[in-house]
């Protein structure tokens, strides 16, 4: 078992490389060393025909009974649009407090939005959601500092404002949390 | 602030609720949830939620039945609305209960963050709000209470111990000491303070009038009420009434007044519907209330009732020490009012007012220095501008001849020989000055060097 390492579950047919650079900044940002795993893992029974749109609920338990018990945080990439009961859709969510967490690139990308593909930029939103959502699985709440990364950002215009790091308030509480 | 936020979810559907607590949990909230309004209802007598977010739609008692009910419990809490089932009827219902929002599921996150943040806002904002208000409130309020004397003293701890309370007060004393000044004092140092403080003066009314004052009436009550009118026991609801000399009220207005104290509930005259209002009672009296139990003249039930605590306030006479200090208050008092710069009173003036004795209390004090301000010269409020000096005269058996001619001078004296204001104040013309000068062969007196 490898409970000082954070796992990264890929749900969407992502690039080698580009899930070895989430593993990266995620070893940066949070100091533990990270193991990747690609799931094969039939997605259509999360799928809600009448939303048209993949349950973020019943995704996080799932990711919840099949991996946590073997890291300390596990966190699933997923390409499809992930929605709650509750709300039109979601980037992301994570079990506060908890172990597992799962984050969505399908609204970050800019075509969605009428824009030019970006890849990079794609990148650098994804990074951002993958560290906010497990900040929240170490006890992190959102903050109201405009460039930290554990802002609350429901559009993609929020989460372009805010970096991918910590800021020194939240970086401090990550370190009393179990940072490693 | 958000820490100290509290949040209830009521929602019959677990993934709702879960949704929910998961995404206000990661904002720094303190959320509890409930599967339906009767749990909510149990959470909500037992501990306190800032905001409530409620399914309108739930087995047993929707939303705004719910609502409602939270309303009584707790007025301050923010209650939004949630549904599935968009409906213009139940938005504008919800709103017109006093719903803080209505929102349809399932939300845009962006708008449900931006919801909970302006709720949030407006609970902070009323925090803070309520903060600036003691801190104002402790700063003014009893200014005019001026006195250190141990009989002033005594009274102002008597009216800090009971404004915290509900009890029915009676404040005591002649007239002219303050009585309305301490019931204005208990009322804006009590919870009831940003209510109305309603002042009645039984005295100076009928006792149909007086009925109609305090119950209100509705059209056509009687010729003349071509409105409806509210009481002010209506008006005075959540703050205090003060009822002035309460002893002159009718042996009928007793029995009501008793009623209305008792029940809280009264019908306006010429009415049918019962109307209830929560107030505080002040009664003040010059007169002995308990020796008019005795005599008859008062209800001993009424007294009783009224007479929860008791406040006396002593004559001025009895506390002689606090003359120089009110008198400097009421000179700041006047002379800011008029406009005029801060005189002094010369020792030999304030002597004098330290010995009388004031049938007429600080109301006689206050005339007196007011006046002075007036007729003075601007300067140092002097003995001759006290009016002592004709009081002193009634005591001695002189003539008329003698009086007339002595106040003549005085009069001359005081306005510096000035023919034309000494006619005027002794309303003669001045011809007729002319000739009594002449006829006493008054002399106008050299200024000492």
């Amino acid at each position: 078992m490898n409970k000082q390492r954070i796992l990264i579950v890929s749900y969407g047919q992502f690039e080698k490389s580009f899930l070895e650079k989430i593993a990266t900044s995620v070893k940066e940002r949070f100091g533990y060393n990270t193991d990747i795993s690609i799931s094969y893992a039939d997605l259509a029974k999360f799928f809600d025909p009448a939303r048209r749109q993949y349950d973020g609920n019943q995704l996080l338990n799932h990711m919840h009974s099949e991996y946590s018990g073997g890291h300390i945080k596990a966190i699933g990439l997923f390409r499809v649009d992930l929605f709650i009961p509750i709300l039109t859709y979601i980037i992301g969510q994570a079990v506060y407090k908890g172990n597992a967490g799962v984050v969505s690139l399908f609204r970050l990308k800019n075509e969605l939005y009428g824009m030019k593909r970006d890849d990079k930029l794609l990148f650098e939103r994804f990074k951002k959601e993958v560290i906010h959502e497990l900040g929240h699985t170490f006890g992190l709440t959102h903050c109201f500092s405009p460039s930290c990364v554990m802002r609350s950002s429901t559009y993609i215009e929020d989460v372009d404002q805010k970096d991918s790091t910590f800021c020194l308030r939240c970086y401090e509480k990550l370190k009393s949390n179990g940072k490693g | 602030m958000i820490n100290s936020i509290s949040l209830l979810i009521v929602d019959d559907e677990e993934s709702v609720r879960d949704s929910l607590y998961n995404w206000f949990i990661e904002d720094g909230f303190q959320v509890k949830c409930a599967e339906h309004a009767k749990e909510a209802l149990t959470m909500l007598e037992s501990g306190n939620y800032d905001i409530i977010l409620a399914d309108i739609k739930m087995p047993g008692m929707d939303g705004l039945e719910m609502h409602r009910r939270i309303k009584l419990l707790n007025p301050e809490a923010i209650v939004i609305i949630m549904t599935a089932f968009a409906s213009v009827e139940t938005a504008v219902q919800a709103l017109k209960d006093g719903a803080y929002d209505y929102i349809t599921k399932p939300f845009d996150p962006d708008d449900l963050s931006h919801l909970i943040r302006n709720a949030a806002k407006q609970i902070e904002m009323k925090v803070e709000n309520q903060a600036l208000k003691d801190r104002i409130v402790s700063l003014d309020n009893i200014e005019d209470i001026v006195g250190t004397s141990d009989a002033m003293i005594s009274v102002l701890k008597e009216v800090e111990s009971v404004s915290q309370s509900n009890s029915s007060v009676i404040i005591t004393g002649e007239s002219g000491t303050g009585k309305e000044l301490i019931a204005r004092a208990i009322h804006a140092n009590s919870s009831r303070k940003f209510f109305p403080l309603v002042t009645v003066h039984c005295g100076a009314l009928s006792e149909d009038l007086l009925e109609s004052e305090l119950f209100g009436h509705e059209k056509g009550a009687f010729t003349g009420a071509m409105f409806n009118r509210k009481g002010r026991f209506e008006i005075a609801d959540g703050g205090t009434i003060f009822l002035d000399e309460i002893a002159t009220i009718s042996g009928k207005m007793q029995i009501e007044l008793l009623r209305v104290l008792e029940s809280k509930k009264f019908v306006r005259v010429g009415g049918n519907k019962e109307i209830q209002s929560d107030f505080r009672v002040i009664c003040a009296t010059n007169r002995d209330l308990k020796k008019m139990v005795d005599e008859g003249l008062f209800r001993e039930d009424l007294y009783y009732r009224l007479n929860v605590v008791n406040i006396s306030i002593p004559p001025l006479r009895e506390r002689v020490n606090d003359i120089p200090m009110l008198v400097d208050h009421f000179i700041r008092k006047y002379c800011t009012s008029m406009s005029r710069d801060m005189v002094n009173i010369e020792p030999a003036a304030l002597k004098r007012l330290e010995q009388y004795n004031y049938p007429g209390n600080v109301r006689e004090l206050e005339n007196m220095v007011e006046r002075a301000i007036v007729v003075g010269n601007g300067k140092e409020i002097r003995l001759k501008d006290l009016p002592f000096v004709t009081a002193a005269s009634n005591d001695t058996a002189d003539s008329l001849h003698d009086l007339e001619k002595k106040h003549i001078n005085q009069i001359l004296d005081k306005f510096d020989w000035n023919i034309s204001r000494s006619a005027k104040i002794l309303k003669v013309d001045r011809v007729t000055l002319y000739n009594k000068i002449k006829k006493y062969n008054l002399k106008k007196r050299k200024a000492k060097k």
